[in-house]
């Protein structure tokens, strides 16, 4: 392995590995971003009541 | 023995405490599990013999794999405890666990198949080792719609519990289909017995792999556990005191 595009190429291979790789990154990202975004918007329904309440 | 962990972890606030002082530890250990093993799966492992590069699809196969089964005897154990002592941290265990399962196995299955082209020339055979995942995903598929089909929690509880503990009998055909039954799938990799059948340099990267897999299945488990906690206790003093602070 020389160069950079061999390296991604991986002997044809790359097209393979790549792909699961990225899934799987997507798939890991989604799990731990989709419960924080979650929160946060409790949290901030919570507070959006809580001001109507003081009013 | 001394129980009293046991009956702190009913209560919800406890255990969005402790959760809370937990998290930052496993996300910093996933992460960094994960960017080391899969950069030395990728890069510095050495080719398989005969599979050559496609086979680091395996530096993420295998660890969901791992998880996802994992994942589906915790739900069962969740289910017992459930039942058997009505704990509800342990169905909300069960419920926040389940999709996560599901998506692991779906990353299982989406890299076998992916994996499959290169070495065994296809996607997808209907053999044993392939089916009983794809039955586990629908497993993962019918605990998670029982669950929102019900809208008491009670029995919503019960009915869940009972299929996640009835369903487990397909772990073990998992794990022994590849014996079990011809089948283009390579035996395991890992045994608990025995040597790994591949060089240190191979296996080291997939043990990390493994390990950060689990912490970020923990890291994902913990964040909708708490989030569900709030949800079911949003009515509480405790509850709004914690939002109060988050906001």
């Amino acid at each position: 392995m020389n160069n950079l595009a061999d390296m991604l190429a991986m002997d044809g291979h790359g097209v393979y590995v790549w792909s699961s790789y990225a899934i799987t990154l997507v798939v890991l990202a989604l799990n731990v971003v989709q419960p924080w975004l979650a929160r946060r918007r409790l949290v901030n329904e919570e507070a959006r009541r809580r001001r109507r309440e003081v009013k | 023995m001394n129980w009293s962990f046991f009956h702190k972890l009913g209560s919800p606030k406890w255990f969005h405490d402790i959760s809370g002082r937990w998290l930052p530890w496993f996300a910093v250990a996933g992460v960094l599990l994960l960017s080391v093993g899969s950069v030395w799966g990728l890069f510095f492992a050495p080719e398989d013999y005969q599979q050559g590069n496609s086979f680091r699809i395996i530096y993420i196969h295998v660890p969901a794999a791992f998880v996802a089964q994992s994942c589906y005897m915790m739900l069962a154990v969740a289910g017992i405890v459930s039942l058997v002592w009505r704990m509800k941290l342990a169905d909300v265990a069960l419920k926040c666990a389940a999709p996560i399962g599901a998506w692991m196995t779906f990353v299982a299955l989406l890299t076998g198949a992916i994996w499959g082209k290169p070495t065994w020339g296809t996607y997808w055979v209907w053999d044993a080792r392939l089916t009983s995942m794809l039955i586990l995903l629908f497993l993962y598929f019918g605990i998670i719609a029982l669950g929102q089909a019900i809208s008491n929690r009670e029995t919503s509880a019960k009915a869940t519990a009972v299929l996640a503990i009835v369903g487990v009998v397909n772990i073990p055909i998992i794990k022994y289909s590849v014996d079990w039954w011809n089948t283009l799938h390579q035996p395991a990799t890992f045994k608990i017995t025995e040597k790994p059948a591949m060089p240190v340099e191979m296996w080291l990267p997939l043990l990390l792999m493994v390990l950060g897999f689990y912490a970020l299945f923990t890291v994902s488990l913990l964040m909708r556990m708490r989030l569900e906690v709030l949800r079911r206790e949003h009515k509480t003093r405790w509850v709004r005191e914690v939002l109060e602070k988050s906001s």
